[in-house]
């Protein structure tokens, strides 16, 4: 019986990059689905009803949320081929530490850096210099965060990427300029086809941001 | 009480005696009896060890294994159930595994916060926040379904990370005041809580009840008073 794997997602979410990237890496066939937050559909709700936020992982008609459970999950199932977890259980805790602390730091101190100003701003840019310059801090003299491969923490954190258009356009700054390594370890990820093809451009991504800005007021 | 520990393995545990999520580690090592140092960190003057192990979070539980430190409590009982594989944690399947991970996560990220909020909130807001607490709680009723615990017949990882909920949220509540978690809304809930509390490995790794009541009690005049 063959799998039937699809995912409901998001365009520009960082978030279901990470599962679009470790489909990819394992070259499993899956349909995409298109949601549209504004109004979700009812299969979503079905699917996700505790949180009903995307990605959501459909596999043979089972439900997996949440994208670090979702990449895992990928991870275990499909485990054949390109191994996203470190075999090592020291390594896997430190992998899954380092995606915990991404997603509790760089994603809120990321996004207000687009969704507030003044001082508030101000405080935002600080706060997400600081988180780069921990994760390059991690990286050390690494290629990637998982080694000499990518792994589980550079694909949890280059979806970001996509999104550093509109950080640096909304907030005035560099990230090369402060954090050169980091934007490195970047363009490595970025010679990967899995990776290459998963990023939508980023200044799509800031065209559909600009949207939401006006209507936040912040144009 | 710990045991002597050889050279071969070492395995500390720095935490707080109140934290939920520092007995949670407890409570994995003892279950899968390995022995263990603990270390009681003061959080109003954290060890310099601590802001070694954790320089990220600054934060207990840690646990150091050889050396080596795991921060974050349920990174911390992942690596605790692949090194020690006696009475898994977790279950095999990757299915299962994925459904422990997100209750795990939906607890300590979403249920706790909620809590915290409808406890603390006043008027409208305090409606609505406990409401949503209810949604929460009516989730995690109908995930027991039927079994004696979220890890079917005997506990498991959902099971240990939800003991915040069996032994936490009821001591909080007596110090409140307030009767918004009780029997007769989660029945599968409560009695869940009565049988994991019957187990004598849960009830070793719990705030003992008189010091906890009154520690619980302190922290909400302080919240109270430092809102005024």
């Amino acid at each position: 019986m063959a799998d039937e794997v699809v995912l409901l997602d998001f365009w520009p979410s960082m978030f279901g990059i990470r599962v679009r990237i470790a489909l990819a890496e394992k070259g499993v066939k899956y349909e995409y689905k298109e949601e549209d937050l504004k109004n979700k559909s009812p299969l979503l709700l079905q699917m996700n009803p505790v949180h009903k936020k995307i990605p959501v992982l459909i596999h043979n008609g089972r439900p997996v949320c949440e994208s670090p459970i979702i990449v895992q999950y990928i991870d275990e199932v499909w485990k054949d081929k390109a191994p996203l977890l470190p075999s090592d259980p020291y390594q896997r805790a430190q992998a899954r530490f380092w995606v915990d602390f991404i997603d509790k730091k760089m994603y809120d101190s990321s996004r207000k850096t687009w969704t507030t100003k003044g001082e508030e701003q101000e405080a935002a840019k600080k706060e997400f210099f600081e988180v780069l310059k921990t994760l390059e801090g991690q990286l050390g003299d690494k290629p990637f965060f998982g080694g000499d491969n990518f792994g589980y923490v550079d694909l949890s954190l280059i979806p970001f990427y996509c999104w550093f258009y509109t950080y640096e356009t909304c907030g005035k700054f560099s990230v090369e300029a402060e954090c050169p390594k980091f934007i490195a370890w970047v363009k490595r990820c970025l010679q990967r086809e899995t990776v290459a093809k998963a990023l939508p451009d980023g200044k799509k991504v800031f065209e559909f941001v600009s949207v939401m800005r006006t209507n936040l007021g912040l144009e | 009480k710990c045991k002597t520990l050889t050279m071969a393995e070492e395995v500390k545990l720095y935490g707080t005696w109140s934290s939920p999520f520092s007995r949670r580690i407890e409570l994995a090592l003892k279950l899968k009896g390995v022995p263990f140092e603990y270390i009681e960190e003061d959080l109003s003057n954290k060890s310099p060890e601590l802001l070694k192990y954790n320089p990220a979070h600054k934060k207990i539980p840690v646990l150091v294994h050889n050396s080596k430190p795991i921060a974050e409590s349920q990174v911390i009982l992942e690596y605790i159930d692949e090194i020690w594989n006696n009475n898994p944690i977790l279950p095999q399947d990757p299915y299962q595994r994925a459904m422990a991970r997100f209750w795990g996560k939906f607890i300590d990220e979403k249920v706790l916060a909620t809590r915290m909020k409808a406890n603390f909130a006043e008027g409208k807001e305090r409606e609505l926040v406990t409401e949503e607490f209810f949604q929460q709680m009516e989730f995690l009723e109908n995930e027991l379904n039927g079994k004696d615990f979220f890890g079917g017949e005997t506990i498991g990882f959902v099971d240990i990370v939800a003991i915040v909920v069996a032994i936490w949220f009821p001591l909080t509540q007596e110090v409140l005041g307030v009767d918004t978690f009780t029997e007769e809304k989660f029945p599968v809930l409560f009695k869940w809580i009565r049988k994991i509390t019957e187990i004598d490995v849960v009830n070793e790794c719990r705030p003992p009840r008189e010091k906890h009541l009154a520690y619980v009690k302190a922290r909400i005049e302080d919240l109270k008073s430092a809102s005024k």
